[in-house]
């Protein structure tokens, strides 16, 4: 049993919202997570997929320390990140980082790329001037782009370009996970090959951690380990890749999966609903819902738990009473 | 032999000041689309997919200027025709949707009266009936609750509720030709999904044309019969769906299908690494030089 990196337990996070009442004054609850856990091992990539709203990324920003959650514990190596005791924003940027989507608004348009790298050395204490261009010329490189580029501007650069600063700005501080939400969905195809491939390179050279956020479910049977579904603020099933690809077992991950646009349906048996392998036994558990409605998201989920239905692939079910 | 519907003949067009172009964004591009086709433009940003879409539309704003060709819509060249008669082809005979509907809907207006305005402006009928034929619009792109939704406003409404608002709206005067650019980009799977089927229903029952833009092989595929390949404003290659995806001649459609995460193909092959275009093409200038148009099919004219 390896140990994990980063363990996430029982996490809800819940939003205080304006709406109800007569003049709409009334506050309710939105549970926008409501109890994952999963945990991550060092060199793995986990994706947690989902459509908008589910709370991906609500969960993804828990991680990073960017939204403070309800209930429910974080632990990075066994230290817990949440609560009392949990470290602070500098210890915690150099356990995890994240890649944004849009690389473009997450780069300061008035820093070189050196300068934006340069700064989070700075800030942790790395200040000889020979050691922060040593390994910003080395950071450059793991990400394809040149040492002379580092003295230009964001707009200076392509889309793909601008996503290899943003992976190098990531990556500068060394961190052990990275939280990559929707890397790829901005790019072109051809563009989007290549930071894949980068990133799948970057993964085996550096030992890193992914945590992926994404709706692109080929991008996500192409990078990932394990894959958690989410609906509505829980998880649905969570499995192995080939488990939740090739042997789907909850309505919703089925039908995720036949929604993939996918030119070469006709001759990929995993895309034909009906040919898709039987669910295995359920000992005459239900599935708490079919996702085919949303739920009520201001008042708490109706009881259900998730079940092992294979070693490592889990679907959520309601109890047998 | 049927005539195509739209038939583009060695479009050209570019950025111009005064009257020379000084940048061409589209060469020599020619495709024809039969009637009651589904014809799809794929292609990366830049290609010049949507300067065709609006070529067509004749929507080219300043700077942009076509240069050269033609564009003949049943037999008549729209780039010849005067600005008043292309406003009542437009949204009549050639209708449009676009990737955000939320831009192209009046946030001001309800969805019921944004609808009829079709009847009356195309039509000639009166608002009440115009009402009423907006709500059966509604019904036909399958929105639940049509009377009442009629009365929202679009703030109101989900991503996929207003595109259904759209396709109702393109669909209201049962033009000859689509034209949906990037119509489900930014939706959800499932709703993609939903709003893919619901195109491809409406559109097959009603006969009418579509002229489908994205950059999505995927959505392509599984909307259209036939798709044409846009890379640095030429058609590089074009061909049936099936033998584009199954058989891809050109370079650039090669790798671009190379580039794309095959969904399956890790169960069955493991992990592939991804094509990198650039990679392989050495020099791009001289790759839109070649190109490869298929035949159309023999049995063409006899297709019902």
């Amino acid at each position: 049993m390896t140990a994990s990196l980063l363990e996430v337990d029982d996490l809800h996070v819940r939003f205080s919202v304006s709406g109800g009442g007569l003049l709409g004054s009334g506050r309710r609850m939105l549970h926008a997570v409501n109890g994952i856990s999963f945990k991550l091992a060092k060199g793995e990539c986990l994706s947690i997929v989902g459509e908008s709203g589910c709370g991906k990324s609500t969960t993804a920003l828990a991680i990073l320390g960017l939204q403070e959650p309800t209930e429910g514990t974080i632990r990075y190596r066994g230290q817990p990140l949440t609560g009392t005791g949990a470290p602070g924003r500098m210890q915690r940027a150099k356990a995890v980082q994240m890649v944004f989507q849009d690389p473009y608004a997450s780069l300061n348009p008035r820093q070189t790329v050196r300068a934006s790298l340069a700064a989070p050395l700075r800030l942790h204490g790395i200040t000889a001037a020979s050691e922060i261009a040593d390994r910003i010329e080395v950071m450059l490189g793991n990400v394809g782009l040149t040492p002379e580029q580092a003295l230009r501007y964001p707009h200076e650069f392509s889309g793909g370009q601008r996503q290899r600063i943003g992976i190098a700005r990531a990556l500068i501080l060394e961190p052990e996970i990275v939280v990559l939400d929707e890397p790829v969905s901005a790019l072109d195809v051809s563009i989007r090959a290549q930071i894949i491939n980068l990133l799948l390179d970057l993964q085996e050279k550096l030992g890193l951690a992914y945590l992926m956020i994404s709706h692109d479910l080929s991008v996500v049977e192409h990078m990932s380990d394990r894959v958690l579904v989410m609906f509505f603020g829980q998880v649905v099933e969570e499995g192995g890749w080939r488990d939740i690809f090739e042997k789907p077992a909850h309505p919703y991950t089925r039908r995720l999966i036949a929604a993939i646009p996918d030119p070469y349906a006709e001759q990929n048996p995993l895309r034909q609903q009906d040919r898709l392998p039987g669910v295995p036994p359920l000992d005459g558990r239900g599935f708490a819902s079919d996702c085919s409605t949303a739920p009520d998201v201001f008042s708490a989920p109706a009881r259900s738990e998730l079940v092992e239905i294979a070693l490592g692939h889990r679907v959520r079910l309601v109890p047998a009473d | 032999m049927t005539v195509p519907l739209l038939d583009i003949r060695e479009l050209c067009l570019g950025l111009a000041v005064g009257r020379s172009v000084v940048r061409p964004l589209l060469k020599d591009v020619s495709f024809q689309i039969m009637p009651g086709e589904a014809y799809g433009l794929v292609g990366e940003s830049g290609s010049g997919k949507s300067v065709t879409s609006l070529a067509v539309m004749g929507l080219l704003k300043k700077p942009l200027a076509v240069s050269g060709g033609e564009i003949l819509f049943k037999g008549e060249n729209l780039l010849a025709l005067p600005k008043r008669a292309m406003r009542r082809l437009r949204g009549n005979r050639i209708a449009m949707i676009f990737q955000e509907p939320m831009t192209a809907l009046n946030p001001l207006s309800t969805i019921g009266r944004q609808i009829a305005e079709m009847f009356v402006l195309h039509q000639g009928k009166n608002w009440d009936e115009a009402q009423e034929l907006a709500v059966e619009a509604l019904m036909s792109v399958r929105v639940p609750n049509p009377d009442r939704r009629a009365r929202n406003y679009p703030h109101q409404m989900s991503g996929g509720l207003r595109q259904r608002v759209m396709i109702a709206m393109a669909l209201a005067c049962n033009p000859d030709l689509l034209i949906a650019d990037e119509p489900t980009t930014a939706l959800d799977v499932t709703v993609q999904a939903e709003v893919l089927r619901l195109i491809k229903e409406l559109c097959a029952e009603r006969g009418t044309a579509v002229l489908f833009i994205s950059h999505d092989l995927g959505v392509i595929a599984s909307i259209c019969q036939r798709v044409g390949v846009m890379y640095a404003g030429c058609l590089v290659e074009e061909n049936e769906t099936r033998a584009l995806f199954t058989d891809p001649r050109h370079e650039y459609t090669r790798g671009l299908l190379g580039a794309l995460p095959r969904f399956g193909s890790r169960s069955q092959h493991g992990r592939q690494r991804l094509v990198d275009i650039d990679s392989i093409i050495a020099d791009r200038s001289k790759l839109v030089e070649t190109r490869f148009i298929a035949p159309r099919c023999a049995e063409e004219g006899s297709r019902s």
